[in-house]
């Protein structure tokens, strides 16, 4: 059996673009990498059907020289589902862009705590968490000096990620 | 084959057709909710009735086979019942009604039958239907079909009502069980690459054929996927950070039965598709020790209860994996018995985490006290299925770890001793973990609950809603002794009488500045908005009363659990049965084949 390099070549490809995509913190750039991943797998379905033939239809061709028709079946199956997931998946962004006006994943509460450490060391965030309970002013600080390049907060950033 | 059980064979579609059939005619009727309600209550009903009496079957005559549309087997799609999948179809199906009755109580709780939240109960039949396909399905592509189903429901239940904590969590919640979809569909065209079919009694045969390193590739991203959405260690980050927004019984029947969809899948995959495979059983050993230790210290970690028992859902994973890992039938029927009992227990306490929030007013430690006084019916609600979690004896936690640990005991290797030892510290972290809730919920004088003088000024927490605990989980990751019952280490200016709930209603009312978010968060004349809810709105009717249908539903699981106990004699011989079956594999497979004889002597 040999295997269609093209093919294989662009689900490599589509492999790489759709990672590097779902790893953006951009929502709509996830939703992208989710589309290009999907596609790329179901090239890859299409692949393990094994070498391209006559159309699987019962008298045009004879049976040995026809295409595979499951793996057709299993992506057009596939690709159905991935639709409905997208359109949920944009569903869901429009409406944290209502919410909040802002198309990037949202922090979760115990990242920002992370990033706050970090910017802060350990021992005098520890002291101001415990006077309180409550994130106060501590937290609105960083949000204000974020529109200056802020190395720690990339690094934390990168931490962020790492912990979804 | 008698002619009951091929009589019975038709019946097996019906927990798949049933809740499909009943999410179309709720939906219709999304205008009549008494319809409603009593269509799903009585489809699942009957679902669980019929998976009763395929598990009998299952289990004295062996696996029960039917092939859908009557092709014969390898080319159409099987559904096969053996005496694993009618044991998980059989426990998740009950803890589904008795979620679905819960769900109905705190909707007519909630007084919320003008919202437009007529769409959950479709939507959880939908779940229920993805949840028996992916039990009884005999065909790799239909497993993933069911998984797609269930998980395409989850995704919608997850994000009731779309407030912004539950859409940020849903976002990350679809993204990643998409990826793992993906991962998985990656498994089954490799698979098929393979070996040319996606019947699994049929792989099962051929994978023996092929070489021993495709085979581990294989093998190992089919492990990736389902690690996923089970919720192993490494790709576990997740679920403790989706599950706590959604409402009480969404996130009561998640914790019961997604991850364990997914532990089934790692059963089958092991047992059936790639046995005696040394790499991954290592791999999982390791993996579900690392599991155990990192779920049970994040839970101690946390304050908020529902935080804490998605972290305990996490480690206790880890039992199961540990049992599924060992390969040996011990260990297989410790971790079938363990995946009934960790359904219905976790079930329970996120119920009962619901009738907290109800009665308290949060469901963070810190916030609440005195439930015990306010209400001995739920001390004695949570207290029973916690140290059923923790494994105190003779409760079914306790036999379940007790199996696997003897499994471990048997198979002797080093290995398998240190996740002997993991497990037994596991189960004390649990402990600590539930007893910390019991402590400071439950026998903490309300007057002490601590409360800091500051007002909070945070904007930004106060967009946040539903992520009320947040302050507390920093304040506990951070702080000294985590979860150590005492006054936080603050400033503490003054106590106040009474549970959260009752302050923040005096507070609420008198338009004062109260200083915990859940409070804050109502309207100035109302009564606190709670996560749980299920629009995670204002809108319930402040009570010091429990519910009633929402009490009984949650008394069920509680005896449910407990029946889990007296009968574990019998269904740990059931349990033993299915990991015969399962390590011995034939039974499995000779019954698949049988079909496809059948099928053509009957053409």
């Amino acid at each position: 059996m040999t295997s269609p390099i093209v093919l294989l070549a662009l689900v490599g490809v589509l492999y790489t673009a759709g990672v590097y995509l779902l790893l953006e913190r951009s929502l709509t750039r996830v939703l992208l990498g989710v589309l290009v991943l999907g596609n790329a797998t179901n090239v890859l379905v299409i692949v393990a059907g094994g070498p391209t033939g006559a159309a699987p239809l019962v008298g045009r061709a004879p049976e040995e020289t026809m295409s595979d028709a499951l793996v057709q079946a299993l992506v057009l199956t596939a690709i159905v589902i991935t639709l409905g997931v997208s359109a949920f998946l944009l569903a869901l962004i429009h409406r944290a862009w209502t919410l909040d006006r802002e198309d990037d994943l949202t922090e979760d509460t115990e990242d920002r705590s992370v990033r706050r450490r970090l910017a802060r060391g350990e021992q005098e965030d520890e002291e101001e968490l415990d006077t309180t309970g409550c994130e106060n002013v501590s937290d609105t600080d960083p949000e204000d000096t974020e529109t200056g390049p802020d190395p720690v907060r990339a690094a934390a950033g990168a931490i962020g990620e790492d912990g979804r | 084959m008698n002619p009951g059980s091929t009589l019975l064979a038709t019946l097996i579609p019906l927990p798949v057709l049933l809740p499909l059939l009943g999410a179309g005619l709720t939906l219709v009727l999304s205008r009549r909710p008494m319809l409603q309600r009593a269509v799903s209550v009585a489809v699942l009903a009957v679902v669980v009735v019929i998976a009763a009496l395929l598990l009998v079957t299952a289990v004295q005559s062996g696996p029960v086979v039917a092939t859908v549309g009557s092709w014969p087997v390898p080319l159409g799609i099987t559904l096969v019942v053996d005496p694993l999948s009618g044991l998980m179809l059989l426990t998740s199906m009950t803890v589904t009604l008795a979620v679905l009755v819960y769900a109905i109580g705190q909707g007519v709780y909630d007084r919320d039958e003008d919202t437009p939240i007529t769409i959950f109960h479709p939507t959880y039949l939908v779940l229920a239907a993805g949840v028996a396909n992916a039990f009884l399905s005999g065909d790799l592509f239909n497993l993933y079909v069911g998984f797609e189903v269930l998980l395409m429901a989850s995704y919608v239940l997850l994000t009731l009502g779309g407030s912004r904590s539950r859409v940020r969590a849903g976002i990350t919640y679809v993204v990643v069980n998409v990826v793992s979809s993906l991962v998985f569909l990656v498994g089954i065209a490799l698979v098929y690459a393979a070996v040319g079919t996606l019947n699994l009694a049929q792989i099962s045969l051929r994978m023996a054929e092929v070489p021993s390193g495709t085979a581990l590739a294989i093998h190992l991203v089919l492990l990736t996927a389902f690690g996923i959405k089970a919720a192993v260690f490494p790709l576990s980050a997740w679920l403790p950070d989706s599950y706590p927004t959604a409402a009480a019984p969404v996130t009561a029947v998640f914790a019961g039965l997604l991850t364990k969809v997914g532990v089934y899948s790692i059963i089958r995959t092991e047992t059936l598709l790639f046995p005696d495979s040394e790499v991954t059983q290592t791999v999982l050993l390791v993996a579900a020790g690392l599991t155990m230790l990192v779920g049970a210290l994040g839970a101690i970690a946390q304050a908020d209860i529902k935080r804490i028992l998605s972290f305990t859902l996490v480690s206790h994973i880890g039992y199961m994996i540990f049992g599924i890992a060992l390969a040996t039938p011990l260990g297989v029927a410790g971790a079938v018995f363990y995946v009934v009992h960790h359904i219905t227990v976790q079930a329970t306490l996120f119920c009962v985490v619901g009738l907290i929030e109800g009665v308290g007013g949060s469901t963070s430690v810190t916030r609440l006290g005195g439930l015990a006084k306010a209400s001995p019916l739920l001390a004695l609600l949570w207290f029973i299925p916690a140290v059923n979690l923790g494994g105190i004896p003779p409760l079914s936690g306790f036999v379940g770890k007790l199996g696997l640990v003897q499994a471990g005991v048997v198979d002797g290797s080093a290995l398998a001793w240190t996740l002997v030892v993991v497990s037994v510290l596991t189960s004390l972290l649990t402990l600590y973990a539930v007893t910390k809730v019991w402590v400071l919920a439950f026998w903490r004088p309300a007057d002490q609950i601590p409360v800091s003088e500051e007002p909070d000024q945070d904007e930004d927490e106060e967009a946040d809603e539903g992520d009320e605990d947040a302050p507390d989980d920093r304040e506990r990751t951070t702080g000294g002794l985590p979860g150590a019952p005492t006054p936080r280490s603050g400033v503490l200016t003054q106590v106040r009488p009474g549970t959260a709930r009752t302050i923040a209603r005096a507070e609420a009312n008198s338009g004062a500045e109260v200083d915990w978010p859940v409070a804050r968060l109502a309207p100035t004349d109302g009564a606190p908005a709670l996560s749980g809810r299920f629009l995670g709105a204002a809108g319930d009717t402040v009570s010091s009363s429990l519910p009633r249908v929402m009490t009984a539903a949650t008394a069920a699981l509680v005896v449910l659990g407990l029946s889990l106990t007296v009968a574990a004699g019998p269904l740990y011989a059931v349990a033993d049965q299915a990991s015969d079956d399962l390590v011995a594999r034939t039974p499995y497979i000779q019954a698949v084949f049988a079909q496809t004889v059948d099928d053509r002597v009957a053409r």
